[in-house]
C-alpha cells in the first residue's frame, strides 16, 4: 500500500470532485499547468480542460465572480494562495458571498481554499490561521481538517454543500501527514472527533494543533495522565454535543488553537463549556493560543509564538494540578 | 439613429422611474419607510437607455443605486421597489434587505450589496459560468458612478472581465459628485473614459442626459460585447438632480453645474426628442402621463397593503444546510 500524505488527499478531492460534477471549476493564481504554489492541483489541468484557470492576483475580483458562478449553477472552488491574502477579498466574501442566501434565497456553493497556518520561515504574512475571522460572520461554514483522510472527505463535502465553506487546509500537514489510505471513519463533518481517549482532561482542539496535543498526552501518559483529545475538525458551526461529552468524562478543559488569543475558536469553546457544561467542570477552563504578536519568521522564534507539545504539556500540568 | 419608437418606450420608462421615486420620497417624507431612500433623478436616460439594450431571460443586468430606470426597462415590476423600501415580506428581499438592495439573481439580476464596485465581478462570474456550461452567456451589465470607480473592486473586476474576454458592459455613470465628494477628490485623470485602454478594452462616451445618445452608444456597446469584443467601458457625463439620499439637501453642488448643460434634466431633454421624433404628440404623452400615474398608485397601494414579515416566523437561517447542534 503507498502512502498518501495530506495535499495528496486535498488533489484528489478536487479530481474526485470535478469528475463527478460537471459544474466543478477551480479558479486561483498558478494554479494551471503549473499546479499551484503547493501542488494541491498538479495535472488537473491537464486532466479536466478549461476547468482549471488561472486567474489575475485579485482575490477580491476571485470572489466574487465565484458568488457569480455560484449563481448561475456552478461550484467554483477558488484557491488563495495562502489563506493570508484571502483578506484581500474578506469583502466580496463576508459581504457577499455569505449574505446571498439570507437576502435573496439563492443559495451560494462555494469553496474557498485557504491553504494556513504556520511553518517554519513563513513569516507574518503567509502562516496565519483567518478560521475566526471566517467564523465570526453568518452564512460561512469553516473547516479545518487535521487528518489526511478528512482532508479527502471534508473538502468532497465542502464542495456539495450548498453554503460558502471557508476550507482551512494546514501546511505543515501537507506532506509532513503521510496515511495509509483516505478512508476515513465516514463521520459527518459537522461532528468533532474524539482522536484520542482520556479521563483527566480534555484537549479540544483542531488543524495542526490536533498532532501537538496528541504529542503532548503521549508525553504525559508516561506519567499515568489520561488526556482526551477532541479534533473539532469544523470550526463552524462547532459540535457542542461532542465537546460537552468529553467534559462529562473528564471534568477539566484545556480548548488549543494555533491562531491568535484574542477571541477565536478558543474562546468559543470556553465559553460552551462555561455557559453549558459548568456543572461538569472540576477546575477553570483553559486556553492555550499563539502569542498576540504578528507571527515571527525566524524559526525559533516562530516555534515559541506557537502552542508546542511542550508548552501544551505544560498547560496540562496546571490544568490537572487545580 | 434611435428608432421613434425605442425613444418612446424608453421616455415612458423613464418617466415612470422618476414618478415612482417621487411616489417612494413623498412616502419617506411622511415617515413611512425605514433608513434612506435614494433616487436616481438626472439618471433615468443613462438607466433606462441600458436596460433597453439588454434582453431579459439573456442577458444579464446588476443595477446599483440609481437605476431604478434601468430596472424597469429589464421588466422589474414596479412594486418591487416600493416592497423593498417597505421591508414588505412579499417583494424579492422579504424585509431582510431594504431599498435599492434588491434583485433577482436567478432571473439574471444579481442582487447590489452596498459596497461599491463588487458587483462586477459577480457579473463575470455569471457570464464565466455561462461559457463554462456552453450556453448563451448574453451580454452582462452594470453601473457605478464616478466615485466607484476609485474602489478596488472596479478595479479587479474591470480587468478581471478583460483578461477572461467577457462579454461585460460598465456604465460609469459620472453625475460629478460621489456623495459630498466632487470628482476633482476622486480621480484625476482628463477623462475616466482612459481608463480602457489601460485594461485594453473598447472604451465609449456620450451626454448621459441625452435619451437618444444614450440609446445610441450603449446600444453600439452592448452589440459589440454581444458580437465577441470583449468587455465595454460606457462613461457618461451628466449631474445628479438630487441629494446622494432623500435626507441630503446637496447643498455643496456648485451651481454653475447646475445651469450649465450638464445640469439639464434628462427628463426634459427626451421629451423634446420624443416629439421632434414624431413618435407622439403632445396629446400622446398627456395620456402616457395619466397612464403612469395610474401605475405609481396601484404599485405603492399594492406593496403598502402586502404583509410584513413576521419577526416571530422567521427562521433566523443563515445557511441552507441545516446541521444539528
Ligand atoms: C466601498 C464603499 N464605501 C463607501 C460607501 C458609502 N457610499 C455609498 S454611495 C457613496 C457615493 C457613491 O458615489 P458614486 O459612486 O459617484 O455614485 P452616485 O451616488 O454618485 O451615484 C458612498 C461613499 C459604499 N457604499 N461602499
Ligand atoms: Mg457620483
Amino acid at each position: 500500500m503507498s502512502e498518501i500524505n495530506y495535499i495528496d488527499a486535498i488533489r484528489k478531492a478536487l479530481h474526485d470532485a470535478m469528475a463527478d460534477d460537471p459544474g466543478v471549476f477551480l479558479y486561483g493564481q498558478d494554479i494551471g499547468a503549473f499546479g499551484g504554489a503547493f501542488k494541491a492541483t498538479k495535472g488537473l489541468y491537464e486532466t479536466f480542460p478549461g476547468r482549471v484557470l488561472d486567474c489575475p492576483i485579485s482575490e477580491d475580483a476571485m470572489s466574487g465572480l465565484a458568488l457569480g458562478a455560484a449563481i448561475e449553477g456552478m461550484r467554483p472552488v477558488i484557491e488563495m494562495q495562502f489563506a493570508d491574502f484571502s483578506t484581500v477579498g474578506l469583502n466580496q466574501i463576508i459581504n457577499n458571498c455569505a449574505t446571498h442566501f439570507y437576502r435573496t434565497g439563492i443559495p451560494a456553493p462555494v469553496v474557498f481554499r485557504l491553504p494556513s497556518g504556520g511553518t517554519p520561515g513563513s513569516g507574518p504574512f503567509h502562516s496565519q490561521s483567518m478560521e475566526a475571522l471566517y467564523a465570526h460572520y453568518p452564512g460561512l461554514i469553516v473547516f479545518t481538517p487535521a487528518t489526511v483522510a478528512d482532508a479527502y472527505s471534508m473538502l468532497r463535502e465542502a464542495i456539495a454543500i450548498d453554503d460558502p465553506v471557508i476550507f482551512c487546509e494546514h501546511k505543515l500537514l501537507y506532506r509532513w501527514l503521510k496515511e495509509d489510505s483516505i478512508r476515513g471513519d465516514g463521520l459527518p463533518w459537522h461532528r468533532a472527533r474524539v482522536a484520542r481517549v482520556g479521563k483527566h482532561a480534555t484537549v479540544v482542539t483542531h488543524a495542526a494543533m490536533v498532532h501537538e496535543a496528541l504529542r503532548a498526552a503521549d508525553q504525559l501518559s508516561e506519567d499515568g495522565w489520561e488526556i482526551e483529545v477532541v479534533d473539532l475538525r469544523c470550526a463552524k458551526p462547532l459540535d457542542r454535543t461532542t465537546i460537552l461529552g468529553s467534559l462529562a468524562r473528564t471534568g477539566r478543559l484545556l480548548a488549543l488553537g494555533e491562531a491568535f488569543p484574542f477571541g477565536g475558536v478558543t474562546a468559543e469553546v470556553v465559553s460552551i463549556a462555561a455557559t453549558e457544561g459548568f456543572e461538569l467542570l472540576d477546575a477553570p477552563p483553559q486556553r492555550l493560543n499563539s502569542r498576540d504578536t504578528p507571527i515571527p519568521y525566524q524559526p525559533d522564534l516562530w516555534r515559541a509564538h506557537r502552542p508546542t507539545a511542550e508548552s501544551i504539556q505544560a498547560a496540562l500540568r496546571r490544568l490537572l494540578a487545580f | 439613429m434611435t428608432s421613434p419608437d425605442l425613444l418612446l418606450k424608453a421616455y415612458c420608462t423613464m418617466l415612470l422611474a422618476r414618478r415612482l421615486e417621487e411616489k417612494i420620497t413623498a412616502i419617506y417624507r411622511a415617515g413611512g419607510i425605514a433608513g434612506g431612500v435614494y433616487v436616481g433623478r438626472g439618471q433615468e436616460a443613462l438607466s433606462a437607455a441600458l436596460g433597453h439594450s439588454l434582453r431579459r431571460g439573456v442577458d444579464i443586468f446588476a443595477p446599483l443605486i440609481r437605476d431604478q430606470a434601468g430596472r424597469l426597462a429589464f421588466g422589474e415590476d414596479p412594486a418591487e421597489g416600493p416592497r423593498t423600501y417597505l421591508g414588505r415580506a412579499t417583494g424579492p428581499m422579504r424585509g431582510r434587505d431594504g431599498n435599492v438592495h434588491r434583485g433577482r439573481p436567478s432571473e439574471g439580476m444579481p442582487a447590489m450589496i452596498s459596497h461599491l464596485g463588487t458587483m462586477t465581478s459577480v457579473v463575470c462570474g455569471m457570464l464565466l459560468a455561462r461559457r463554462m456550461q456552453g450556453r448563451e452567456t448574453g451580454v452582462g451589465a452594470t453601473s457605478l458612478g464616478d466615485g466607484a470607480t476609485s474602489t478596488g473592486a472596479f478595479h479587479e473586476g474591470l480587468n478581471l472581465a478583460a483578461v477572461e474576454k467577457l462579454p461585460l458592459v460598465m456604465v460609469v455613470a459620472n453625475n460629478q459628485y460621489a456623495y459630498s465628494t466632487p470628482t476633482s477628490r476622486q480621480f484625476v485623470c482628463a477623462d475616466l473614459v482612459d481608463k480602457a485602454v489601460g485594461y485594453g478594452i473598447q472604451g465609449h462616451t456620450c451626454p448621459g442626459n441625452d435619451l437618444s445618445e444614450c440609446l445610441n452608444t450603449i446600444g453600439k456597446a452592448v452589440a459589440d460585447a454581444r458580437g465577441g469584443g470583449g468587455p465595454q467601458l460606457i462613461v457618461a457625463p451628466f449631474l445628479r438632480l438630487s441629494g446622494h439620499g432623500e435626507h441630503d439637501d446637496a447643498f455643496y453642488v456648485d451651481p454653475a453645474l447646475r445651469e450649465g448643460p450638464l445640469g439639464r434634466d434628462c427628463v426634459d431633454i427626451a421629451r423634446e426628442q420624443v416629439l421632434a421624433s414624431g413618435a407622439a404628440d403632445e396629446e400622446t404623452l398627456a395620456t402616457m402621463a395619466g397612464e403612469i400615474a395610474d401605475i405609481v398608485a396601484t404599485a405603492t397601494a399594492t406593496a403598502q397593503k402586502d404583509p410584513l414579515p413576521d419577526p416571530y416566523a422567521e427562521t433566523w437561517q443563515a445557511l441552507k444546510t441545516s446541521c444539528p447542534a
